[in-house]
């Protein structure tokens, strides 16, 4: 599998210097991902040539060698699109004469024409605008369309829904999830939301004061209490599940997860359809019996797997469903009471699911069932 | 009321050196403009400074030092006689070039205004699409700024048509050479021609009004009213 590779030492103002030596998979979707100030940005800035990565920094893509000791390419000579986190549209061009820009001066035989590109990012009634007249998401959508007619080997997405509102921002989403899976374009996407990210990464590298903490594929980083994302606030695991019934009577739907049942709103998806769902630690409790009289339908028999604390008052847990894995934030006191040890089979009470990377039907998330 | 052939003579001559000017400010002007646009430090804020020096320099400082350059015994001179076989001072050469330093600081000043506000963002932008520097330059750094290049160009004509210190100092006052309009209407003076020197005053006023007014009633107009 071709790969990219980054070796990166690169200082910047004020003390910060980006160090970062990685392997990443040059396919699907990978999230950078950490708080502002970790480097993000300078990452993507290093890739496309908009800032030198250090003397001895090596970037490759596939087989591409975009810098090293002998060669930095210029930014114009690197097949890389960029999408920055405001748009950089060109104001004196109509949004049809920034897309023939990226067409006119691209270097390869794309695939696309401005007609795919706009027919993906619904681009259709926008054409003769000018960007100045466009919302933040239409903007963004021009955007992206003008990188991918581009015919880059790589996208870069630097924080791409900032500006966005919640219904521009779940749509660009969904666009983007659609065009990863039908585009055979690595996209590398900086975030500093996690749930943006469990909506659309496969692969996850996480920085911390410009340095790699951890990197893995999303599922098993999210569920690693060392990886660092275990300890955030809205820390959540993510599951594998697939459709197994829809219950017409109540308006919902059965979704199957490692032989166990997960019941979420109806879902306009045929049984069988894969999805994924977001499980955020502190909507997770513990018993040790399995509860009879409760509202919770989402009660799951578990084993504590690991057990890590978090502050001097809580604890985040490890727990196996199967192979996959659930996290739950409990208080110490609450440990201490169950007296719960690594080992433990116990019942996982779910008080809210989220459904991700299902573009047909968002991700609002199910309350109390 | 017509015109003698000395006043058209002095009004052609005023036109096409102006022209000459403002083409030649143009060509010059752009990259200096560019250049400062994109450069901080001391050597940027020296050049910027030679620049801006005509605005607050009494013109004939400027005529002095001009003059006792183009005399024929000094190195300018000589390389200009032996190259063209003519001499440099009291020449229409001599006032064009003088008039491009005069006017200079005019036209690339609002340039370089209109060019530092094209966001280096929108430039790397270019960048990733493939535009090489040349390219981002013409695709999207003219673009943007067309409108001050009227504005520059028209500034520079304008100022090349009132000027009067340089040109006294270094043109002489030869007809048909180098006497324009201001030194002709000085001549008038001189010799109580005073009919004659309210027709040309009245004309530049009018001339010189309808331009400012042309350029004030645009909406960037602020970009250079400083600097004017």
């Amino acid at each position: 599998m071709s790969a990219i590779e980054l070796n990166i030492d690169c200082s910047g103002a004020q003390n910060f210097s980006l160090r970062v030596d990685c392997k990443l998979p040059a396919q699907g979707v990978t999230a950078i991902y950490g708080p502002s100030g970790s480097g993000k940005t300078t990452l993507l800035d290093c890739i496309a040539g908009l800032r030198a990565p250090g003397a001895d920094s090596l970037i490759r893509i596939g087989n591409q060698v975009l810098s090293d000791q002998n060669v930095q390419l210029a930014p114009w000579r690197r097949e890389v699109g960029y999408v920055f986190s405001k748009a950089r549209l060109f104001s004196h061009l109509s949004v049809q004469g920034n897309l023939r820009y990226a067409l006119q001066r691209r270097r390869t035989r794309g695939n696309f024409t401005i007609d795919d590109v706009s027919r993906w990012l619904q681009l259709d009634t926008l054409m003769e605008r000018s960007p100045d007249s466009l919302s933040a998401g239409q903007q963004q959508r021009v955007a992206i369309a003008r990188a991918l007619l581009s015919a880059p080997q790589i996208l870069l997405l630097d924080e791409p829904f900032t500006n966005l509102d919640g219904v521009a921002r779940k749509q660009c989403i969904q666009l983007l999830q659609q065009l990863s899976s039908e585009l055979d374009i690595p996209m590398l996407f900086v975030s500093h939301d996690i749930e943006e990210v469990s909506e659309l990464a496969d692969y996850l590298l996480l920085l911390e004061e410009g340095r790699v903490r951890s990197q893995g594929p999303l599922i098993e980083l999210c569920s690693r209490l060392d990886s660092g994302l275990a300890q955030e606030e809205r820390a959540a695991a993510i599951l594998c599940a697939g459709i197994s019934r829809h219950d017409e009577e109540y308006g919902l739907s059965e979704l199957d997860v490692e032989g166990e049942t997960i019941t979420v709103a109806a879902l306009q998806r045929p049984v069988g359809s894969a999805q994924r769902l977001r499980i955020p630690a502190r909507d997770v409790s513990i018993c040790r019996q399995r509860p009879t009289d409760s509202s919770i339908l989402n009660i799951l028999p578990v084993t504590v797997q690991e057990m890590s604390a978090i502050g001097p008052s809580s604890l985040t847990l490890r727990l196996a469903l199967g192979t996959q894995y659930l996290l739950a934030r409990i208080t110490r006191k609450s440990a201490a009471n169950l007296d719960l040890q690594v080992g433990d089979t116990v019942y996982a009470q779910i008080k809210s699911v989220a459904l991700v990377s299902a573009p047909a039907d968002g991700n609002a998330p199910v309350e109390n069932l | 009321m017509s015109l003698s052939d000395a006043e058209l003579n002095a009004i052609y001559l005023t036109l096409l050196l102006a022209s000459v000017t403002t083409a030649i400010l143009l060509l010059v002007g752009t990259p200096l403009a560019w250049w400062l646009s994109r450069r901080r430090g001391s050597v940027a804020a020296l050049v910027e400074a030679s620049v801006a020096l005509p605005l607050i320099l009494p013109p004939t400082v400027l005529g002095f030092y001009l003059l006792l350059m183009f005399a024929p015994d000094t190195p300018l001179g000589r390389a200009w006689e032996s190259l063209t076989g003519a001499p440099l001072a009291f020449s229409f050469s001599a006032l064009v070039i003088g008039s491009v330093i005069y006017s200079l600081p005019f036209v690339v000043q609002p340039l370089q205004t209109a060019f530092s506000r094209v966001p280096a963002g929108t430039l790397q932008a270019a960048a990733t699409l493939g535009a090489t520097p040349r390219d981002q330059f013409f695709s999207i750094v003219l673009p943007m700024s067309s409108r001050s290049f009227t504005t520059a160009a028209s500034l520079g004509f304008a100022h090349t048509v009132g000027e009067f210190g340089v040109v006294l100092m270094i043109g002489g006052n030869i007809p048909g050479e180098t006497q324009v309009l201001s030194i002709a209407l000085y001549d008038f003076v001189e010799s109580l021609q005073f009919a004659e020197a309210h027709r040309l005053s009245a004309m530049l006023i009018v001339f010189s009004l309808a331009l400012l007014f042309f350029l004030y009633r645009r909406e960037d107009a602020s970009a250079w009213r400083v600097s004017a």
